[in-house]
């Protein structure tokens, strides 16, 4: 017996599927599948978290529904997945964060913001908010760096903390010891099929979203919104060394690297999340964990808010707009932040970490 | 919508493997295609949506196949599993056009996979469809769509006007829209067989085909055969034959495919309703005895049986779909089973006494065996005494049968008096029987429908030019 009815039906659809087995050519799951014979909680979330939702297996099932055994795995595998996300989540009495996610992520997003504009407005003249701030420093004026650095430094440890804390439990509970950096061949293998998002793939022809035919281009639309994060990641990364190392403060000329590195990422940051959603709205709902879509979608659009305030700021930094944006700006990213643990941020880490696993089951089966 | 009004090149009756390959090849041969297809879309495909691969010749080995399989190891086990049941001619065509398949059916967007897992043993002569038969025949829809072939579900033919071996249209019933009459310069019958059909089952089975099993949907009811074999159509196969195979007898009526099947037969001892063993359980090595089971159950009183086992053995076949039921003696495993326990007792006791030290290896014909036991169990005969001990019920479950119309190498049928028909061509199971007179070799169904419909769609799409 299952903690959960999703677990109970997961259990229900690996056991038909164990006896099948037709589909061990589409991607990681079916293989995981075919090495357990029963499953616990933990390997059921373990697959749930393997699995991409590219919807082959639902197209090329002659079980799946109307027929009576009602074979649905992208959906029952979704609605594990999410519950996994509370399960494993730090400290758990936070869990219920992703039962209403769409709420909790838009109450906290528009407190995020709310907060920095009247931050703002309180430390600084109506002239300094309103003022045309150009070279060096131009944005401490508005709120001191080292406040700056804290804030957001607390943000990001927590969140870090949080994640850390989240993924060691479900690490433990898919069957994996505590201490996984000797095996430095299963992380290659793992970031290299996260990376090219190898799974996401339909088993070759491309993903299953509308309908039977295999023309969905989440795949492309995913690329850009993971990578645009990078960039806009390393922009602050590059930005906080340029400040410490060399004390060269922002902002910086539209050439240099932060900017560079920012705008591009922006630009995927953009594209992608719109992307994601017109595939997600067009989705077959019979693939999809519809109670979720909240969660999904608070997700894809605080990424967006993030790039679309980001290059705004950019934009009209030489304006006496720059205060109200930098505002803005800040507080998506703050709320961006202190969410990560606590929203859709954590299947990029949970799917990581069971490929990895997966990878270094493959090695342990001889492969 | 398509327009019925029209004259089609090529009407194609059924849609599985061998009416789509024959659909494809028409259509790309530039006639205005028309198929037909019983089922409703979700089922449809007929017995194809329950397969999983195809055996084709080939020289040298490939990305999947681990080596050759030439032309002649082929017709080598083709005359094996038919005991010399086969159309020589019809079946070296065969052989030597599933060569070409290989690719072929590749260029109308089917993908092969490497065989993994518990399909090995097929590695070299057999290539296995990525994602199984559904994915295989979503290919070819998604292909035949794309190349203007008109398609139909939930269109039966009720009714077949033939003149002399001349087909001159169909009449077509549709849930919306009645009855209507379909014409075409051509026919290509690939409808299947009558697995489906208990009525016709019962007319060689008597009433034991109401215990009968259907592995594929309920639509393969054999109507078209019926109607060409009753217009003048020469027949094929033995009509008293199917291919059965022992599957759970919890399984549905039909369309439980192929998550059904048990393999575990022998690892240990198989009783009827009466707790007697029957058979030897031991004969030969899975597959190759895979076959029989059906057969010998439906000769069983109520057409039951259980395979019975112990804990030793459960992780010695692949996992099943219905668990094995438990007792923690004989005694009450066979209250479990409704049989009779002191009988169910004196038969396991008597086997365990029977068996004689051996060296077991499951690969081989081993030397584990009974002595003094009628049946005997000649090969992996083990002790049955480690609880729990458990039991799978298992009911005759029917493939396929291999009653059909007679053609030739260009999938015409052959009419009673020998004369080749006109207009009317047949591909896949409707025809196997040309080839595979009984038995069957995995993967050979298949073959026999992406070749023949090929040639049916070609040779169809030619004769309606003329």
């Amino acid at each position: 017996m299952h903690g959960t009815r999703i677990l109970q039906e997961a259990d229900r659809l690996m056991t038909v599927c164990n006896s099948c087995r037709y589909c061990e050519g589409l991607c990681a799951v079916f293989p995981a599948m075919e090495m357990r014979r029963a499953f616990s909680d933990g390997d059921l979330n373990y697959l749930a978290n393997l699995c991409h939702a590219c919807g082959a297996c639902y197209t090329d099932c002659q079980f799946s529904p109307p027929h009576e055994f009602n074979v649905d795995v992208p959906k029952t595998l979704a609605t594990a997945r999410a519950e996994s996300y509370a399960t494993y989540a730090w400290p758990h009495a936070f869990a219920g964060a992703f039962a209403r996610n769409g709420l909790v992520i838009s109450l906290v997003a528009a407190l995020s913001v709310a907060a920095f504009i009247f931050g703002f407005a309180a430390i600084n003249d109506r002239d300094v908010l309103y003022g045309i701030h150009t070279g060096p420093g131009a944005f401490y004026r508005l709120m001191p760096h080292n406040a700056m650095a804290l804030l957001f430094g607390a943000a990001f440890l927590y969140a870090i903390v949080a994640l850390v804390m989240s993924v060691r439990a479900f690490w433990r509970d898919i069957g994996e010891p505590v201490g996984m950096t000797t095996d430095a061949k299963a992380l290659f293998q793992a970031i290299r099929d996260a990376g090219e998002l190898r799974y996401l793939d339909g088993g070759g022809v491309g993903c299953f979203n509308e309908d039977d035919q295999p023309t969905d281009r989440r795949k492309l639309y995913h690329h850009l919104t993971f990578y645009g994060f990078v960039l806009c990641f390393a922009a602050t990364c590059v930005g906080t060394l340029y400040h410490y190392l060399f004390a060269r403060e922002a902002p910086y000329a539209w050439w240099d690297l932060p900017v560079v590195l920012g705008t591009l990422g922006g630009i995927g940051l953009l594209i992608g999340p719109i992307g994601l959603l017109i595939e997600k709205w067009k989705r077959d709902p019979v693939l999809v964990d519809e109670q979720r879509m909240g969660m999904d979608t608070a997700f894809i659009v605080m990424l967006f808010l993030t790039s679309i305030t980001g290059l705004a700021l950019l934009l009209w930094r030489e304006t006496a707009s720059m205060g109200p944006l930098l505002a803005l700006h800040l507080g998506v990213v703050f709320a961006l932040f202190i969410t990560m643990p606590y929203g859709k941020f954590v299947h990029g880490i949970y799917r990581f970490v069971a490929l990895v696993r997966y990878a270094r089951e493959r090695q342990m089966m001889g492969e | 919508m398509v327009d019925l009004t029209r004259r089609f090149d090529v009407l194609v009756i059924g849609g599985g493997n061998a009416a789509l390959c024959a659909a494809i090849s028409a259509r790309r041969a530039g006639a205005a295609v028309l198929v037909l297809e019983g089922a409703p879309k979700f089922y449809r495909g007929g017995n194809t949506r329950h397969t999983r691969n195809m055996r084709c010749a080939h020289d040298a080995a490939t990305e999947i196949l681990t080596g050759p399989y030439t032309e002649e190891e082929f017709w080598q086990d083709l005359l094996l599993v038919t005991g010399g049941q086969t159309d020589e001619e019809l079946a070296r065509f065969m052989i030597h056009e599933s060569k070409d398949i290989l690719n072929w059916i590749v260029e109308q967007g089917v993908r092969w996979q490497p065989s993994l897992g518990g399909t090995l043993s097929l590695g070299r002569t057999n290539s296995f469809f990525l994602g199984g038969g559904r994915a295989m025949l979503n290919a070819l829809y998604r292909t035949a769509e794309q190349l203007g072939v008109d398609i139909l579900y939930d269109a039966e033919v009720i009714d077949l006007k033939i003149d002399d071996g001349m087909f001159l249209s169909a009449a077509l019933k549709q849930p919306v829209g009645g009855r209507t009459e379909v014409r075409a310069s051509t026919l290509v019958a690939a409808a299947g067989g009558f697995e489906a059909n208990i009525e016709w089952l019962k007319e060689h089975w008597g009433e034991a085909a109401d215990n009968f099993l259907i592995r594929g949907t309920p639509y393969n009811r054999g109507s078209i055969l019926k109607m060409l074999l009753a217009k003048g159509v020469q027949e094929i196969g033995d009509p008293t034959q199917c291919h059965a195979v022992a599957i759970d007898a919890r399984a549905p009526k039909f369309d439980g495919g192929i998550i059904t099947r048990h393999d575990s037969v022998v690892f240990g001892v198989v009783v009827n309703k009466l707790a007697q063993r029957f058979y030897d359980e031991g004969e030969d090595i899975w597959p190759k005895r895979y076959a029989i089971w059906g057969r010998l159950v439906a000769a069983q009183p109520d057409q039951i049986a259980y395979i019975i086992f112990d804990s030793t053995v459960v992780t010695s076949f692949m996992p099943t779909l219905f668990p094995p039921i438990a007792g923690s003696t004989i005694g009450e495993l066979a209250g479990k089973l409704e049989l009779d326990p002191v009988a169910l007792e004196t038969t396991i006791a008597d086997f365990n006494a029977a068996v004689r030290p051996g060296t077991f290896d499951h690969t081989i014909l081993d030397d584990c065996r009974t002595e003094g036991l009628t049946p005997p169990k000649t090969h992996w005969a083990r002790r049955i005494e480690t609880p729990p001990y458990l039991a799978y019920p298992v009911r005759p479950g029917i493939t396929f049968t291999y009653l059909g119309t007679r053609v030739n190498r260009q999938a015409r049928m052959l009419m009673k008096d020998g004369k080749p028909s006109a207009n009317m061509f047949a591909a896949g199971e409707i025809m196997a029987g040309n080839v595979l007179g009984k038995g069957y070799a995995a993967g050979i169904g298949m073959t026999i429908g992406s070749v023949f419909g090929r040639v049916a769609g070609q040779e169809a799409a030619k004769n309606a030019r003329n």
